[in-house]
């Protein structure tokens, strides 16, 4: 008797428990369900991510093979989006680079959120000098314009994949920083910061703990508007040579050598058009959908 | 009275400034004085009110006391301990001994965390408990202040304020600390709720043995909980006394303003209000001598030159020149 007792309590307060922590976590899901382009970018966004995850299996040919017999021909039922000039199919072409147009993106705004929270959340928490400092830095690369800046750092590091993701994520660093800088400074005297020093937790502790924690919302949605600007910076960079090289399949570097057959062929850069269109599409729905799910209220 | 005078902590000469700039070097031209010099004992096992009006630097001196906010000068001596100019690392070590109840209690808990984690949370920074026996000492601290060990698993939007406040105590509670700074504790609260908030104060403070300096600016309810009370002015204390002393025969002339302005639960009872004059002066430039005397009824030509002297009559204190 006392035992079902117990395990009614138990089950009870469980129930319980489940119900409270996950009511704001539902009403965030529920918000962003309720906006219809919000879902739409969502499910572009996984689609794009599941076929660059299955690109070996779902692309019908080898995207780098060779076949000068089938040059530029259009879309046709064996190769739906046509050829390009050596032959291969840009149908698989465009699966792979879906791939690298998404490592990039992510990548660079990781490297980015990384640098640009850090630098951020010192320069709000402690103030000062190192703010002053941090900021100042953080004006001179948002001085130039953000496509050349990025364009200067590859021409130094040398073209490569690899280099176009740091050079995105450097030229991002800024707009990440600002951003959690002035949320951290928002939530940095707030009580419950002071009670955590009062009860003797230290700076670090506290800026895990709590500061980041809270100042995060902001920043997850700037990231994935920044992952779409981030793809086409790579995709541009690649247009002009200083990103992925051939025959990589990106889509920048396809829409670049496409460019020569626009006359004869359009379709050989169209197609990476469209498909950049629709990821960079896709990136911006969802995140103004994550903006106003996580916060009906917050600025960006 | 004299059998609990062992003092806890000592207040010697506290100031808090706060620098004015101006121009693009960022000269300071001028201070604000939130605190200006402040000289009390804090006894074992007493409360000790803290009263006056919004902006006479209540809160500062319990932020100050508790090394929350840097004081400019003076001296801070817990057991024997002067904790101002302490480093880091050992000031955060005694920072178990006296916590903090705070005002608002929708800004002091972390709206990320569990009313479980939060209050675990000083216990984890201290290394004081771990796994099982750490959860069941929430739900001890829960019971405590009258809330159900369920409750360490929601969030603290999901409690009303009065709710929210006890989750804050039982935090302050956690450390087992001495010393409890409650800077204005019910004043966010309905009436209904803030009786049920100092009550439990006051029984925890039977049950631990605490000490409190009570900051409020609710005359009635700081006659209730207090042993003693100070009375605040422009950053100074103008008087210090035991609170049937003080309410009966207030002897600094603005704690009788202050007093006259409780209301009196009595529509017939005769009172005599004493309306003070003029604004408070701006604490970045007080007036010379005693600061109150620009709206004090009983000024004299001393009082508009020299500042008057913390001095003790018979047991209690003022800063007054009728009583030098």
């Amino acid at each position: 008797m006392s035992q079902i007792d117990l395990a009614l309590q138990q089950d009870e307060s469980t129930s319980e428990h489940a119900y409270a922590s996950r009511s704001q976590w539902k009403m965030m899901v529920s918000r962003f369900k309720k906006n219809k382009r919000a879902m739409v970018g969502f499910w572009m966004v996984v689609f794009c991510v599941t076929v660059a995850l299955l690109a070996p299996w779902v692309a019908p040919y080898d995207p780098i093979e060779q076949n000068m017999q089938i040059m530029l021909e259009g879309p046709s039922l064996s190769h739906p989006f046509g050829t390009d000039e050596f032959g291969r199919d840009i149908l698989s072409r465009i699966i792979h680079g879906t791939q690298i147009s998404l490592m990039t993106g992510i990548v660079g705004v990781l490297i980015a959120v990384i640098l640009g929270v850090a630098l951020g959340t010192i320069s709000g928490y402690f103030g000062g000098l190192a703010d002053t400092l941090i900021m100042r830095i953080m004006d001179i690369f948002m001085a130039f314009p953000s496509f050349l800046l990025a364009l200067a750092i590859v021409s130094v590091l040398g073209p490569g994949m690899i280099n176009v993701m740091i050079a995105i994520g450097i030229f991002s660093v800024p707009t990440f920083a600002r951003l959690s800088r002035s949320s951290v400074i928002s939530i940095k005297d707030k009580e419950y910061i002071e009670a955590v020093k009062a009860m003797g937790g230290s700076n670090l502790h506290i800026i895990i703990k709590h500061v980041i924690p809270n100042s995060i919302a902001p920043i997850i949605v700037l990231s994935s508007m920044r992952i779409a600007t981030a793809i086409i910076t790579a995709a541009g960079l690649s247009f002009l040579g200083m990103g992925a090289q051939p025959p990589t399949p990106e889509w920048g570097a396809m829409l670049s050598t496409g460019r020569e057959y626009l006359r004869v062929a359009p379709h050989v850069s169209t197609m990476p058009g469209l498909a950049i269109m629709f990821l960079v599409l896709g990136f911006n729905m969802l995140g103004d959908g994550l903006r106003d799910a996580l916060d009906p209220k917050m600025k960006l | 009275m004299s059998m609990r005078q062992t003092p806890l902590v000592e207040i010697r000469n506290l100031k808090k400034y706060y620098p004015i700039t101006k121009g693009l070097l960022k000269r300071t031209v001028n201070h604000v004085k939130a605190v200006d010099g402040l000289d009390f004992t804090i006894y074992k096992g007493e409360t000790l009110g803290l009263v006056g009006e919004s902006g006479c630097g209540k809160s500062t001196t319990g932020r100050t006391i508790l090394q929350l906010l840097q004081p400019t000068e003076g001296e801070v001596i817990y057991e024997g301990k002067n904790l101002v100019g302490m480093k880091p690392r050992e000031l955060r070590k005694l920072r178990k001994n006296m916590q903090m109840v705070f005002q608002d209690p929708y800004a002091s808990l972390d709206p990320r965390l569990t009313v479980g984690e939060i209050i675990a949370e000083p216990m984890e920074i201290h290394r004081l408990y771990a796994g099982k026996e750490k959860d069941k000492r929430v739900d001890e601290l829960l019971e405590v202040v009258g809330l159900s060990s369920y409750h360490a698993k929601r969030h603290p939007h999901e409690f009303s304020g009065g709710q929210r406040q006890r989750i804050g105590i039982a935090r302050a509670l956690a450390l087992e600390p001495q010393l409890i700074v409650a800077d204005e504790p019910v004043s966010a609260l309905d009436v209904s709720i803030q009786s049920q908030v100092i009550n439990l104060l006051q029984d925890l403070q039977g049950q631990f043995g605490l000490t409190y300096l009570f900051i409020a600016h609710d005359l009635s309810v700081v006659k209730h909980i207090s042993d003693r009370i100070g009375v605040m002015y422009l950053g100074r204390m103008v008087e210090l006394a035991d609170k049937h002393d003080l309410y009966d025969t207030p002897l600094h002339p603005y704690t009788q303003a202050l007093l006259s302005a409780v209301p009196v639960p009595d529509p017939l009872a005769k009172r005599e209000r004493i309306v003070l004059q003029g604004d408070v002066p701006s604490p970045a430039n007080p007036p010379q001598g005693c600061t109150f005397h620009p709206r004090c009824q009983a000024c004299m030509e001393i009082c508009k030159t020299q500042r008057p002297k913390w001095t003790e009559v018979d047991g209690r204190y003022v800063a007054c020149h009728l009583y030098e």
